[in-house]
């Protein structure tokens, strides 16, 4: 009897040069779900581990970036200052494919300046907010993604409005703007891989369940509840540019976004009509979706025209770090001509 | 006043008051390179207040021959142009001296002195006469004060065309409008003011071949010849001209062929992420800096833990004000010492360089991107806002010799030979692990970095011996850092009891110092310290042969003697005596003379006891 063939990738890797290490998060914690969503997409869509860097802060959260890929690097660093050592490691090394794991209370409290600066700058990477509302390790205190009115196991109810990072990054004009839900893997993998596709700063919001401080009746980032009030914009179908074949659809359901690296991401329309390249309309949406208390989820909103921060600094192709001396170090005699300025 | 018949040439201090704000820099700057045009050392302190406009400034130009260009208290010409200040400022000139002064004030009785020379100009009158352009008055008006010190003093008009030549590089008009006003304060002096004091220029060679250059602009030299390629920076005074300056010399030297940038500046949001960008950079593998004072360490000592303990390079310039908080942001200070020595929470022990002049403030810059990738840490070089936004006389700066030192990284081909990879085992015995960068293909090259508890393979450990491993290596590693370091400089004098040792911008001070205690009688010996850590073994050398060690310092609680004390043995630390000035003003000469003859004790078995030692 043969041995049952290993899916294999473009690279010809198996998904496990796509594990990580074992995870010491609760059992059925949504940054789990997340985790796995994430080996998929970055072993569905060919990514080369060792081309990873996968930087967090602190958190529930930003342990995750040693759950997956062991065979890139990683930078673990402190609470809230995921996006500066992403910043620095991306204009150093411009080869890299900058994977961000932050949490709610690492980006919307105590990060918060630093995750509007790097949407400003827009720099190159995939920024997963993995959101539950709550400090985890700290023992569930509210988060300032939390939303007014919703309660802490203890029956605390939050009285402050929730600050939403997807309406934000919109604001501060991110290229890609996404909000998903753990529990939809489908979904999860298709914009991850569309954010692969993106030159810019790709941010995705993804509600993901607490299942030990918020996940209880009251809470509005349960697994139940999140599932209730799902309203995703379209179905989502990524077409790898690499690919051989791609999907045909019937006329007018679908809009086909075409990406930067050939590959194009299909919205199959659903109930409503949307389109993520109308900023505008993104903005309403998700005003309408918070009156309504619904969560709408998909990609909210799409701009490929936005210059990343490496083509705004105008950095020369060569990553920095692989520079040598001789392309560092002027010569002599420019060192005697800026001192001859001086005399 | 009759004409004095003593001729003071080439020795004396000149200082110009004025409002902030006023275009008095340009003039200040024509003024210093006209002198040094002369071939007389000139060193000018710029004492400016924390404001944009309005508030009162000075100007303060040591002129020697013999090159002491410490800041001095005496102070022979004053130039009056604030009418807020000049009162109080005359009241400060040495009799002797002489004031030049906007003669529409109108000099209160106590202002009326009789043993200095005064200079009454009409230079508003002037500039309204003979300045056209409305938006030049007020500029041109301080220029006219370099025409009538030009004419009193006999500056050459040469010397002075060329520095305003150089000042104003290229920009004919300005050169020529620049020009007509020195000429037009030269006019007046010559037809109206009758010289009685006894101070003159004349021409020299001491200034052949040197140049004028502040440590800000030398640190970010070092930085381009260093081979930094990522800086991240928030503005602040009185680093924010190191970065400036860095983006002037990256944007004219550092071009690929396509007009492409091999290097990239960051202005961030805060220092946290300026130190976060670095942090960044330096762990995947570039050699990143950022520049800041006080204020701005504060607020980066979280990501310096981390690059401590995760050990992860960076270059990190503290140009140090007087603190603590705010404090005053235009002043100076040697206030950051102890602070920065155990920067961050838990046990660390950071890396300093102490440059003491320009010319250091070049090479340490150059040779702390060497030692951030060797000893895989961040290292601060401490300079301050005398040494940093001053210009200071140094010959021109030595191309560096050394090729980069990128540390200890191992490639694809050196993990196949060696098979095997643990980034934080200390193979070598040395303290110092070997690194790989974020891209390395080798299948055992990547690890998660943390600042969370590590085991010597980089996996995450709450693990106590584990933990205690990693962070005695660190200790080693710092001890290591000694050998690496720049030496101790040591000057011993025959028969000297008394040591001075001083680090930082107060080098020059402690030289002329020293000529003044030599003069007197007492010589001393001197040791300056150049890094923290530094070599023990020159240090208690120094303490065997003083009988008192005087530690000289810009800072209330004698840091760096603190530092010392759990350095050397017991008996040594005995022997120190501190010497402390921290105004915020560069330490003057005459104070560190009497600072150092009131603390010395007997300063040789021959010599005349000029105070006694405070026991």
């Amino acid at each position: 009897m043969m041995a049952p063939e290993t899916k294999k990738n473009r690279l010809g890797l198996s998904v496990e040069a796509y594990l990580g290490g074992l995870s010491t998060l609760c059992k059925g914690c949504g940054h789990d779900a997340i985790t796995r969503h994430i080996i998929e997409a970055f072993f569905d869509y060919g990514v080369a581990p060792h081309e990873v860097a996968k930087m967090s802060g602190i958190g529930c959260s930003s342990k995750t970036a040693g759950y997956f890929m062991s065979r890139s690097s990683g930078l673990n660093a402190l609470h809230g200052r995921m996006p500066s050592i992403a910043t620095g490691a991306n204009v150093a090394n411009r080869s890299l494919k900058v994977i961000g794991i932050s949490g709610d209370g690492d980006t919307a409290s105590i990060g918060l300046g630093q995750f509007c600066h790097l949407l400003r700058r827009n720099v190159s990477l995939i920024y997963v907010i993995e959101n539950n509302g709550v400090y985890g390790l700290t023992k569930g205190q509210f988060s300032a993604t939390a939303d007014p009115g919703s309660k802490l196991k203890s029956g605390t109810v939050n009285p402050y409005d929730a600050i939403d990072c997807a309406v934000l990054a919109i604001e501060l004009g991110c290229g890609f703007v996404a909000r998903s839900f753990a529990g939809d893997g489908a979904q999860v993998v298709s914009l991850l891989k569309a954010a692969l596709s993106h030159p810019g700063a790709a941010l995705l919001d993804i509600i993901s369940p607490c299942v030990a401080f918020n996940n209880h009746e009251g809470s509005t980032k349960s697994y139940p509840f999140v599932r209730k009030i799902d309203a995703p914009l379209h179905g989502l179908d990524f077409t790898s540019g690499f690919a051989e074949i791609s999907a045909q659809y019937p006329e007018g359901a679908v809009q086909e976004l075409k990406l930067p690296d050939g590959s194009s991401l299909n919205l199959k329309k659903l109930s409503r009509d949307y389109d993520p390249t109308d900023r505008a309309a993104a903005l309403r949406t998700l005003e309408e979706s918070r009156e309504k208390g619904e969560l709408v989820t998909g990609l909210l909103y799409y701009d490929a025209g936005k210059k990343d921060f490496n083509a705004t600094e105008n950095l020369t192709d060569t990553p920095l770090c692989r520079l040598a001396e001789k392309e560092l170090r002027p010569s002599p005699d420019a060192l005697r001509r800026i001192m001859e300025r001086y005399g | 006043m009759p004409f004095n018949p003593r001729r003071v040439v080439n020795d004396f201090t000149i200082e110009a008051a004025t409002v902030n704000g006023s275009g008095s820099q340009t003039s200040n700057l024509i003024l210093t390179h006209s002198i040094f045009r002369m071939g007389v050392p000139v060193g000018p302190k710029n004492v400016f207040p924390s404001n944009i406009a309005g508030l009162p400034t000075w100007y303060i130009l040591r002129v020697n021959e013999n090159g002491f260009l410490a800041r001095k208290r005496s102070l022979e010409i004053l130039v009056c142009l604030n009418p807020a200040t000049y009162a109080k400022d005359i009241a400060r000139v040495d009799p002797g001296g002489a004031v030049i002064y906007e003669s529409s004030y109108a000099l209160p009785e106590s202002a009326k002195r009789k043993d200095i020379a005064y200079y009454p100009v009409p230079f508003d009158h002037l500039a309204a006469r003979h300045i056209a352009e409305v938006k030049l008055k007020k500029p041109l008006t301080n220029m006219i004060y370099v025409g009538v010190l030009a004419e009193l003093l006999g500056i050459e008009a040469s010397a002075v065309e060329g520095a305003v030549r150089h000042q104003l590089q290229g920009k004919a008009g300005a050169i020529r409008a620049n020009l007509d006003a020195i000429e037009l304060g030269k006019k007046y002096a010559k037809e109206n003011l009758k010289k009685t004091d006894p101070f003159f220029i004349e021409r020299r060679d001491k200034t052949k071949g040197k140049i004028l250059i502040d440590g800000n602009s030398s640190a970010a030299l070092g930085c381009l010849f260093g081979g930094c390629t990522v800086a991240a920076w928030y503005p602040i005074t009185p680093a924010s001209s190191l970065t400036e300056s860095l983006i002037d010399f990256f944007a004219q030297h550092r071009k690929d062929a396509s007009g492409k940038n091999t290097y990239c500046v960051i202005q961030a949001e805060d220092e946290i992420a300026a130190l976060g960008v670095v942090i960044g950079a330096g762990w995947a593998g570039a050699r990143a800096m950022t520049a800041t004072s006080g204020p701005g360490i504060c607020l980066m000592s979280e990501f310096v833990g981390l690059g401590y303990y995760a050990e992860i390079p960076a270059v990190i310039f503290d140009v140090q004000r007087i603190g603590p908080s705010t404090g005053l942001p235009t002043r100076t200070a040697q206030g950051d010492i102890q602070f920065v020595a155990t920067l961050s929470h838990g046990d660390t022990k950071q890396v300093m360089l102490l440059p003491a002049t320009v010319q250091e403030c070049f090479e340490f810059s150059v040779q702390a991107f060497d030692l951030a990738e060797r000893l895989q840490t961040p290292v601060f070089v401490m300079s301050d806002l005398d040494l940093g936004m001053n210009l200071w006389l140094t010959d021109p700066f030595n191309y560096p010799q050394k090729p980069f030192d990128r540390g200890k990284v191992l490639s694809e081909e050196e993990l196949s030979r060696r098979g095997e990879f643990a980034r934080y085992l200390d193979v070598d015995g040395d303290g110092i692990c070997y690194r790989t960068y974020p891209g390395n293909s080798h299948p055992k090259a990547a690890y998660l970095t943390r600042g969370s508890g590590h085991n010597e393979q980089a996996a995450y450990t709450e693990d106590g011996a584990a933990y205690q491993k990693v962070i005695d290596r660190l200790n080693k590693k710092f001890e290591t850092s000694r050998t690496l370091l720049p030496e101790p400089e040591t000057d011993y004098r025959p028969g000297a009891a008394v040591g001075i040792l001083a680090y930082g911008s107060t080098h020059q001070a402690v030289a002329e110092a020293r000529r003044i205690l030599q003069e007197s009688g007492i010589e001393t010996n001197y040791l300056r310290i150049r890094s923290y850590p530094f070599q023990k073994r020159p240090v208690e050398a120094f303490f065997e042969k003083c009988r008192t060690v005087v530690v000289v310092e810009q800072n209330r609680d004698a840091q760096m003697a603190q530092i010392l004390k759990l350095e050397i043995p017991s008996e040594h630390a005995a022997k120190i005596r501190s010497v402390l000035h921290y105004d915020g003003f560069p330490i003057p000469a005459e104070a560190l003379v009497e600072g150092i003859a009131a603390k010395a004790g007997p300063t040789d078995a021959s010599a005349p006891v000029i105070a006694a030692g405070e026991e």
